[in-house]
């Protein structure tokens, strides 16, 4: 038996680990992994979650995307330098879970905007969209069936902060 | 200027590199960041460290943040024994598997765990609520349990047969929740027979040394008024 990868492409590290072997051309056995886990707690789940929860958590958000710009992407075309490397694809396919779910990411941030632009283009298209096609459909999910929420709910509590 | 390594030994990060660079000789210049005064917050040290916290690197020019980066860069440069970040692929790949699940695991059930057991209520005066630190505890023992079942197994060291910088980064973080009192190797001896071998290794007055700051901070006087106006934001998120 040669390479598997176990992945969900629900998962943000395993797009970046499915973009990074196609891209390259790694032969693999792609081995799915369904987490059913929900993006939004409300949609998926039917769980309301307190403004100020939502709110204190997308202030992080922004606070963790302050850092990327001026600590890391700085002037650089990449995150760590001149070059695409395995950081950018972590750190797009973090982002692209937020955008997954409504949250404007790229909107109010040129820098970033043109960062991803480049990421794209240099991973091509086609691939950075079928990486992204389920968890772009997430938000079309029916709610969660009672047993699917019994299941997941323990799991997913520690997000809820 | 040669190296110079930032550190405060009250941060388990920091202790991993501190040990690292002392047990391999690395030549540098400790640059002591002192977390409870806040000397991480200040204009000087965001020079080094934008993310303002620590440890950080500087050679020459170039500076580092992120314990596992330092660690790394350090095991490159300075050529250490191939037993600290093998070169085979596979023992390799088995340390950057470590280092890559502790963060988000062990290491914030570790910290959580310490101040939410001796820093809040020692240090801040803050009383958390007992069902926090129940959970937090119970946190803590799964990833004790991952780290036995999954990382250690009858290995002697968490990524293999020998010692490397996941032993280092992996101890300094279950000594912060001994440092707070958790019994955190009384009913588990695989991991205290690891310990043994990890301080065997590291060397017994090394380790100690390393140690001195972290052992005494429950015999630190209540912070002050100034103080823990500073401090309470940033550690807020601690007490979940």
């Amino acid at each position: 038996m040669g390479l598997e990868l176990y992945l969900d492409l629900l998962s943000q590290p395993c797009r970046a680990v499915y973009i990074f072997a196609k891209k390259n051309g790694i032969p693999f056995e792609l081995r799915p992994v369904e987490l059913l886990k929900g993006m939004m707690f409300p949609v998926f789940l039917g769980e309301q979650v307190p403004p100020e929860t939502l709110a204190s958590t997308l202030a992080e958000l922004d606070r963790c995307l302050q850092l990327l710009e001026d600590k890391f992407l700085k002037d650089q075309d990449f995150v760590a330098g001149p070059h695409i490397s395995v950081a950018d694809l972590v750190a797009i396919t973090e982002l692209m879970h937020p955008v997954s779910a409504g949250c404007q990411v790229f909107k109010s941030r040129p820098k970033l905007a043109a960062w991803r632009q480049r990421v794209e283009a240099e991973v091509g298209k086609d691939l950075f969209q079928e990486a992204h096609a389920a968890v772009m459909k997430v938000k079309d999910l029916p709610p969660a069936d009672p047993a699917i929420k019994e299941k997941l709910k323990p799991s997913v509590q520690g997000l809820l902060q | 200027m040669g190296l110079e390594l930032y550190l405060d030994l009250l941060s388990q990060p920091c202790r991993a590199v501190y040990i690292f660079a002392k047990k391999n000789g690395i030549p540098f210049e400790l640059r002591p960041v002192e977390l409870l005064k806040g000397q991480h917050h200040s204009d000087a040290f965001a020079q080094v460290n934008p993310l303002k916290k620590v440890p950080a690197l500087k050679d020459g020019d170039f500076t580092l943040a992120e314990s596992v980066a330092i660690l790394l860069y350090l095991s490159r440069k300075y050529e250490v024994p191939d037993h600290w970040y093998p070169q085979d692929l596979q023992a390799r790949a088995r340390v950057d598997e470590y280092l890559a699940w502790q963060h988000t695991a062990l290491r914030s059930s570790c910290t959580r765990a310490m101040w939410q057991k001796m820093m809040f209520p020692v240090f801040l005066g803050e009383q958390v609520p007992p069902e926090t630190l129940a959970s937090t505890l119970a946190e803590l023992d799964r990833c004790l349990q991952l780290l036995e079942d999954k990382f250690l197994k009858d290995q002697d060291f968490v990524a293999g047969p020998h010692i490397s910088v996941a032993d280092l980064v992996a101890i300094t973080e279950l000594m912060h929740p001994v440092s707070a009192g958790c019994q955190v190797f009384k009913s588990r001896p695989k991991l205290a027979a690891w310990r043994q071998r990890v301080e065997a290794e590291v060397g017994k007055d090394l380790f100690q040394e390393a140690h001195a700051a972290v052992m005494k901070v429950k015999d630190l006087p209540p912070a002050d008024p100034a103080i823990k106006e500073k401090l309470k934001p940033s550690v807020q998120g601690l007490l979940q």
